[in-house]
Parts: structure tokens; sequence; C-alpha cells
């Protein structure tokens, strides 16, 4: 299906991503039990694109595959099906180990637990400098020495603490050196896993605008993995629901907020807290997410919709246009709940 | 670039200093000094090295220069006996050679040979347990497989195979050269599992943990990935190990030597010593089995007792 309305060309498009995690037993068991192989679709068939110098946030509850996502793009994970385009080239395409790392230069990711992502056992100037040894961008030690001193005056940190080691600094702290490690290589897209979830909420902020800021300065594209809807509207352009390894609702970040249409999207979006206590009736967040080993016949949030009827039960609904948005709910597309 | 070239100095050199002080004060540090028993055990154990290093210079003879030997010397009991002279403290055995100086050249070989087999078996084992535990798959379970075989080996029946085989491919000259190399390798081909599957549990660790991935993302290669990153993560534990298998390689060394498949006889072992020894036992000579005997026990429980010691200090949840 061409789009000839999007005249810009995204950076980065994800066509039909598909992971399914084997979680079989072991092969003697299944071979005696007579057990067939089970397989946990972690993510089942998700598309989107991003623009240029845009943020795509993907939310969504624990376990609906939106760290996956992450993942299969940045390469961590090889996908079931479908692909990964980045700037025009399909990621699956790329045969030698030099031209995949010279597009691994080009995307970076930063991780949820700041941790657990710093190298217990190297100094913060050889972590930031890993990924510019690595793709050979400068040879001269004294040159790599100051381009670190920038990187950290870049993200609030002294050039000075290049020669610390990542205990001796905060969480905060840590996942600023996370974001300086992941700018050394000069990447367009940046790739972040719940990068404040692990992060006390005062320090949250400061982390959210200073990747605000470096986007600004640096033209840089995200895609932002995200359980936290304030955070999201804080910072995205436009948001992906996720249920179940599927996205249910696509939209302008604006859009999704003031009109949540799918009854997942309305229900998270109930369940933040409101600080002036307008007394507005809430949706309570009912029921769980269902095991993703057995999920429910046709659409995957029927067993906890309050408008699921029988097409519901038995027919999956595909991310379809409505207005601005793209939603995946036959009550939606058919009227019957109030849009 | 010169600011941040001579601020990369200034503080690069500042940490040493500050890392031995963390040392001495640091808990390692404190339960050494408050257990007097792993005092003596370090203070025998670097005796016995040193004496070792430097044989030639300590020992009061050379007891494998054949000029100096004299078989009227021979069966000498030690000096404090009725019968003893004092040139020869310990006694001499019966070609006449000082018991005391073939004990410091035998734990020579003893330590020698018990440091490279550790050595060998170390490097083999973190080398696979680390590909094991990094790879998954198909290529961790065939080196665990093969783990679990040979440690349904007892570890002299492998040496005694490894020797077996090197005497029948190697013709019986050759052999005499290459017996320490043997040795050693046979040593190390019965110990190596014990590292492959302590590396393999921390690199299963570690390898999951998120700095591993980012250098994934930044696309390292897997086997720069493996030696920067996991293993220096997957380490620890490994100390503890070769400390302890120090003392277990010299007491293999020692009753391959027993049995007389060791080392060759112009350059005995503690365990030669022994075997020699236990010829006269009945005929009342019984200091030129004694005394190697107390030494190698000496050895292998003062090491033993450091590394025990090392590893009770080293695990947070004992101190």
């Amino acid at each position: 299906m061409p789009d000839t309305a999007i005249s810009v060309k995204p950076l980065i498009e994800v066509k039909d991503l598909a992971k399914d995690f084997d979680v079989s037993r072991p092969w003697l068991n299944r071979v005696l039990e007579g057990a067939p192989r089970t397989l946990l679709k972690a993510v089942d068939g998700v598309s989107f694109s991003i623009k240029r110098g845009e943020t795509l946030s993907l939310v969504g509850e624990s376990g609906c595959g939106k760290s996956t996502v992450a993942r299969l793009i940045c390469g961590l994970y090889g996908p079931t099906r479908g692909s990964v385009i980045f700037d025009g080239v399909d990621l699956a395409t790329i045969d030698t180990r030099n031209r995949m790392l010279e597009m691994r230069r080009r995307f970076q990711m930063i991780f949820q637990d700041p941790y657990a992502s710093l190298n217990p056992r190297w100094r913060v100037g050889r972590i930031i400098a890993e990924p510019i040894r690595s793709h050979d961008l400068l040879s001269d030690e004294g040159a790599i020495r100051k381009r670190v001193g920038e990187l950290l005056t870049q993200v609030g940190l002294s050039p000075l603490d290049a020669d610390k080691f990542p205990h001796e600094f905060s969480g905060g702290q840590r996942q600023r050196i996370s974001i300086a490690r992941a700018l050394s290589s000069n990447p367009e897209f940046l790739i972040c896993d719940e990068p404040t979830s692990a992060l006390d909420v005062s320090v949250q902020a400061q982390i959210l605008n200073l990747m605000k800021d470096l986007q600004r300065e640096h033209g840089l594209t995200y895609l932002f993995i995200s359980h936290n809807l304030a955070v999201v509207d804080h910072i995205s352009t436009r948001v992906g629901v996720m249920y179940l390894g599927r996205i249910v609702e696509i939209a302008d970040t604006k859009t999704l907020f003031a009109r949540p249409l799918h009854p997942y999207t309305r229900m998270l979006q109930s369940a933040i807290p409101d600080i002036q206590m307008s007394g507005k009736a809430r949706t309570p967040v009912a029921g769980e997410v269902p095991n993703p080993l057995d999920p429910p016949p046709g659409c995957a949030f029927n067993p906890r919709c309050p408008h699921a009827n029988e097409r519901c039960r038995a027919e999956r609904p595909e991310l379809l246009p409505y207005g601005d948005a793209l939603v995946a709910c036959h009550g939606i597309q058919e009227g019957r709940i109030p849009a | 670039m010169d600011k941040y070239g001579t601020v990369g100095v200034a503080s690069a050199q500042a940490p040493v200093p500050g890392r031995w002080r963390d040392f001495f004060d640091g808990d390692v540090f404190y339960s050494f000094k408050h257990s007097p028993a792993v005092m003596i055990a370090a203070a025998i154990t670097f005796l016995c090295i040193f004496a070792a290093l430097l044989a030639p210079w300590v020992a009061p003879h050379n007891p494998f220069d054949l000029k100096t030997l004299n078989l009227l010397d021979a069966f000498t009991p030690p000096s404090w006996t009725a019968k003893g002279n004092p040139t020869y403290l310990l006694g001499t055995d019966d070609q006449g050679r000082d018991v005391l100086s073939t004990i410091i050249f035998g734990s020579r070989m003893s330590l020698l040979v018990g440091l490279l087999a550790t050595l060998l078996a170390m490097a083999i084992g973190v080398s696979l347990g680390l590909v094991a535990g990094y790879a998954g798959g198909k290529i961790d379970a065939f080196i665990m497989r093969v783990a679990d075989i040979q440690l349904s080996f007892p570890a002299i029946l492998i040496a005694l195979l490894v020797d077996g085989l090197a005497r029948v491919a190697l013709p019986r000259e050759m052999h005499d050269q290459v017996a320490l190399y043997v040795l050693v390798l046979a040593i190390a081909a019965s110990g190596w599992v014990r590292y492959a599957r302590t590396v393999r549990g921390s690199t299963l660790v570690e390898r999951n943990k998120e700095y591993v991935q980012a250098a994934r993302v930044i696309g390292r290669h897997p086997l720069a990935i493996m030696f920067t990153h996991v293993l220096p993560n997957a380490l620890g534990p490994v100390l503890v190990l070769v400390t302890l298998h120090i003392g277990e390689a010299i007491i293999t060394e020692a009753t391959l030597s027993f049995l007389g498949v060791g080392v060759p006889p112009t350059q005995p072992s503690l365990g030669t010593l022994i075997r020699i020894g236990n010829d006269f036992l009945f005929s009342g000579e019984w200091w030129i089995l004694v005394f190697p005997g107390g030494a190698l026990v000496l050895l292998v429980l003062s090491i033993n007792v450091l590394g025990d010691w090392l590893r009770d200090a080293l695990n947070p949840k004992l101190r």
C-alpha cells in the first residue's frame, strides 16, 4: 500500500515484524510425553515507521512485547518474520560484517537498568569510547580523550569523570553515561528501552529533558519504549499502544491523549493519576493480560473489554485508519463504541 | 588536547597507591591479620616458593652434582642423632645425597609441575567455559557433555592414560625430555572441568546483563566481548579455584611420581623422593622417607589453608 501522502522518506520502517520464542520442554521430555513444541509469540506482526527527527513511543503493560521490538530492531534478536528497513536498507539483506558495522554506527541503544548497562570493571572513559574505537572513528588517543570529555560535558557531567568507575555514580548519572556512550558514534537513531523507569521521579525529568535537548541539537530520531504514559506524553511525537505482541492503536501524541479510541488505550489513560482530583469517572484497569502462550481467539483484548461481542471473540481486528489514528478495534470501526 | 593529556596521566597514576591502601584497609587483609593459621600457612608457602626459586643458592649441597657425592656418606642419619654428621642436617639417602637439599630441589620440581598444570588447566577450562556459556546451544551442550564424561574418570586414571599414550607414541630418549610436559598435560587434562563449569556459570549470568548487550549493539566481535567484557567479570571465583588446585596438582604429581610414571629419576620431585625413601623405611632408614613426606604434607596443607581462607575472605556472605 504505497503511501503517497508522506513526502519525507521514513528513517526507519518496520514491516510485519514478529518474534516467536521457543519455550518448549527439552527434547527428551517432548518425545517421552508426546508434548508438541510451544511457541511464545512475543511480537506478532508489528508495523510502523518513524520519520527523521520524530519520537515514536511504544507503550503497554509488562510482557506486551515492547522491549522485544526494541531488541529486534537493534539486532539483539533475529526476527521470526518481517523486516526492519533503516534508511531504505533492509537490515536482513546486509551480509558482510563490515557493512553491518557501518549500519550499527548509525543506531544505538539506551538500556533500562543503569546499574547493569555499564561494565563495572571499566572506567567511564573506556566505556564511552567503546563505540568510537569499535568503529575506528578516531585513532589518536588524545583525540578520543577529548571527544569523551566533550560527550561527558554534553550530558552534564565533567570530563574528569572519565577516570572514575561506574559504581562511583548515582543511577541518574549512570544513565547520562549510557547516553554519552550511545551518542559517541554520532548515531541518527536511538532506541531507548525504558531509559527512565529505573530512576527516581525527580531524576526522570532531568534525563527526559536532556534527551529532548540532545534530540534538538543533533536531529536525533528516537524509538522510546515505556510503560509510563506521563513520560510518553512528555517526550513523544507519536505513540503506539501495544497489547500482547500487537499494536492496537497508533496516533499523534496529542490526538491519542485527547481522544483515545481503543478501549485498552482508554483504560490505560484513565489509570494515570490525576493531581487535580477532578473526580472524573475512571474505568478501573480490570483483569489481567492473558497468557501469551494461549492467547484468546479474535481480539486479544476481548476478555477484558466491556464492549466485546461475538465478532470480537472470533475475528482478529486489523490496524485500520480511523480519523487521524490507526486503530485495531471492531467496535470503533463499526461505530459501536462512541469515539 | 594537552590539558586532557596531563589530566589523564595525573589521575591514571593516582589510583595505584589508593588501591594498595584499599587492600590493606580492606576486609581481606583484616581477616588475614586476625587468623594466625593463615599467616603461618602463608609464611610456609612463601618460604617454599622462595627456597624452590633459589634452590641452587639456598641448598647446602647440590645433590645432582655427582662429583660431590660420596657413597661413604650414604645412609647418614639426621645430624641430631648419635651417628649424625653436622654437614647433613636431615641425613643422606642411599647414594649419599643430602636429604634437605633433595627436598629443596624436589619441591622445586613439585611446585613447577603443580603451577604449570594448574595454569594450563585454567587456560583450557576458562576458555572452554567462556565459549560454552557465551555461545550456548549445541556448542555449550557438547563442551559440557565432554566435561561430564571427563568428570566420571578419576584424575589419576586420566593422568596414567595420557602418560601411557605418550610412552607408546614417543621413543624412550625423547620421553625423558618431554616427561615434564607430559606430566603437566596429564594433570591439566584431569583438572580443567572445574574451571569450565565455574566460568560457564558466571558467563551465563554476565552475558544477559545489559552491558554485554550494549557491546553487541555497538557491533563488537563476539570474541572481543567474551574476553574484554565477560571474562574480567567472571574471573573472581577462578582465583580461589586456582589456589586450591595447586595443592591438588602437587599431590597428583607426587602420586604419579610415586607410581614411577612421573618426572624422570634424574630430576626427582617430592613424589620421587618418597618412592625412593619407601624402599628403606623398613630397614630403619626412616629419614629418607619421612622428611620429603613431611615437606609435601606441609606444603600442600599450607596452600590449601590459604585457598580456603581466600574463598571465605572473598565471599561477601561469610564476612
